[in-house]
């Protein structure tokens, strides 16, 4: 029990950032870099795929549909492979792995934010629609005015556990050499040969630390979400029952 | 670069014979975590349900601890960490009959037990308490009641959730090929080694796991439809 104290004094550095001034970026640092931007970069990619996937047309709504299917019927290890695969052949050279993973994770979070995205569309009323339309809005004029704003925000809780799963899955970078936190992890372990519990469990407990308070995160934002959207409809009922009680009191 | 060629890669005899044994490995690993994981969600939901606090937070600690950990890590974490905590005598024996496979099925199994699990009691939460009541003013015993009137709506309730799971349990099982298991990923990137046709080999296997995935979503899509058609009733 005690060495897990002596191996996080030893190597907290390494965890925190890799061997950065010497080395590229790595340790916990790279972790939430790459699944930052991984996010960030998919989001677009998942509304124009979600868009398409509700377009009426089909060469819209095909290959976004097809997208959506490959990325939840195979490995992201798969598409890992691929990608590292085919990126350096259609650019020209090689690319480092933290690149590669990015890619990836860009492709594969895209897929998956899209059905979030489609579901918290296809979640609101039909009435919000019909009603920018009927104001002279145009489709696309209306998805950007008055949908997607909607169901982005009531999507935010969805969007963060998407996040948490981001994280989760930058840690398959270690199969190519990214040099993200279980990377730096199995460094440490190939290092000391002798504790591979006390230092597989300090990679555990990192991650659950992590993600674990995300999670809660996403969880305070959707009750305060809800709250948000049941509060003006409380405030609007909740006059009424004052106005019964002062014309009640008023009779005798 | 060669020219593609689906068949020098199926007609190989040495490629074809990896690719077979990795996709029974594949569905061997995801079979066996699935039976697992299956079981140990409902000794969970159990134990969840008994009034006692304090198992009730043990199952909740359970499960966020394997829904906030990587999969990846919680394979290491068994294949390089508890196995060596296990007495020298039992890692002999598991190193010589593939124990990294039996590893991979703990680990996956353990870990998707908290998802299906959870999945079970959304499902049991949404049958309306009434349910409950008229069951047992109807005479069942608590147990009875579970049986015959809410675990089956539960399970009915749940499909989606569970065949979505069962998907990604899939999925993951190609995770394994990290602690050296020789399923299907890992056969692909063995033949890809030796045969330099990166592009051929990847389709095949990403065709393999696609048709697999397709099949599961599909064979759920139909229980659910089966499901709600018993509903009706």
């Amino acid at each position: 029990m005690f060495s897990i104290f002596e191996i996080l004094r030893d190597n907290w550095l390494l965890l925190l950032i890799g061997q950065y001034p010497n080395g590229p970026l790595g340790g916990i640092a790279c972790t939430l870099i790459l699944s930052v931007l991984g996010i960030l970069l998919a989001f677009p990619l998942s509304v124009l795929l979600a868009l398409a996937r509700l377009s009426p047309w089909r060469l819209l709504n095909w290959p976004a549909t097809a997208l959506v299917y490959v990325a939840r019927g195979v490995p992201l290890l798969m598409i890992i492979l691929w990608v590292y695969f085919l990126v350096p052949l259609l650019i020209g050279r090689n690319v480092s792995g933290f690149v590669t993973m990015l890619c990836t994770l860009v492709l594969y979070e895209g897929a998956y934010l899209a059905e979030v995205v489609r579901a918290g569309i296809e979640a609101l009323p039909k009435g919000q629609m019909e009603a920018a339309r009927a104001l002279g809005h145009s489709h696309l004029g209306a998805m950007r005015l008055v949908i997607l704003p909607q169901a982005l925000f009531n999507m935010l809780p969805s969007m963060l556990s998407q996040f948490v799963s981001t994280i989760k899955e930058t840690t398959l970078g270690y199969v190519i050499n990214v040099p993200e936190l279980t990377f730096a992890a199995n460094q440490i372990n190939n290092q000391l040969l002798t504790k591979p519990f006390q230092v597989f469990f300090i990679l555990a407990i990192i991650y659950f630390i992590v993600c674990w308070s995300l999670t809660r995160a996403a969880t305070a934002l959707e009750r305060r979400i809800e709250a948000r959207r049941a509060g003006p409809r409380r405030a609007g009922t909740a006059p009424q029952p004052t106005v019964v009680v002062e014309t009640l009191a008023a009779e005798p | 670069m060669k020219g593609f060629d689906l068949m020098a890669i199926l007609l190989n005899p040495e490629f074809g014979r990896m690719l077979w044994h990795g996709a029974q490995m594949t569905l061997v690993i995801a079979l066996g975590s699935w039976l697992f994981a299956m079981s140990l969600a409902v000794v969970l939901l159990v134990v969840r349900l008994t009034p006692s606090r304090i198992a009730q937070r043990g199952v909740v600690a359970y499960v966020s601890y394997h829904q906030n950990v990587p999969t990846l890590v919680q394979l290491m974490l068994w294949y390089f960490g508890i196995s060596s905590l296990l007495p020298d005598v039992l890692q002999g024996w598991l190193g010589e009959h593939s124990g990294e496979s039996v590893f991979a099925i703990i680990a996956l199994g353990l870990c998707q037990a908290a998802y299906f699990s959870e999945d079970l009691r959304s499902g049991l939460r949404s049958v309306p308490p009434g349910q409950a009541e008229a069951a047992r003013a109807l005479g069942h015993g608590y147990v009875g009641a579970m049986r015959h009137v809410l675990m089956p709506q539960a399970i009915r309730n749940a499909v989606p959730a569970l065949v979505n799971h069962s998907v990604s349990l899939f999925k993951n099982s190609s995770l394994a090929m990290a602690i050296g298991v020789a399923e299907l990923t890992h056969a692909v990137k063995e033949i890809e080694n030796q045969s330099f046709r990166a592009f051929e080999s990847y389709l095949i296997a990403t065709l393999m796991y696609l048709a697999f995935s397709l099949l599961i979503m599909f064979a759920g899509a139909w229980l659910g439809r089966r499901a709600r058609v018993a509903t009706a009733r």
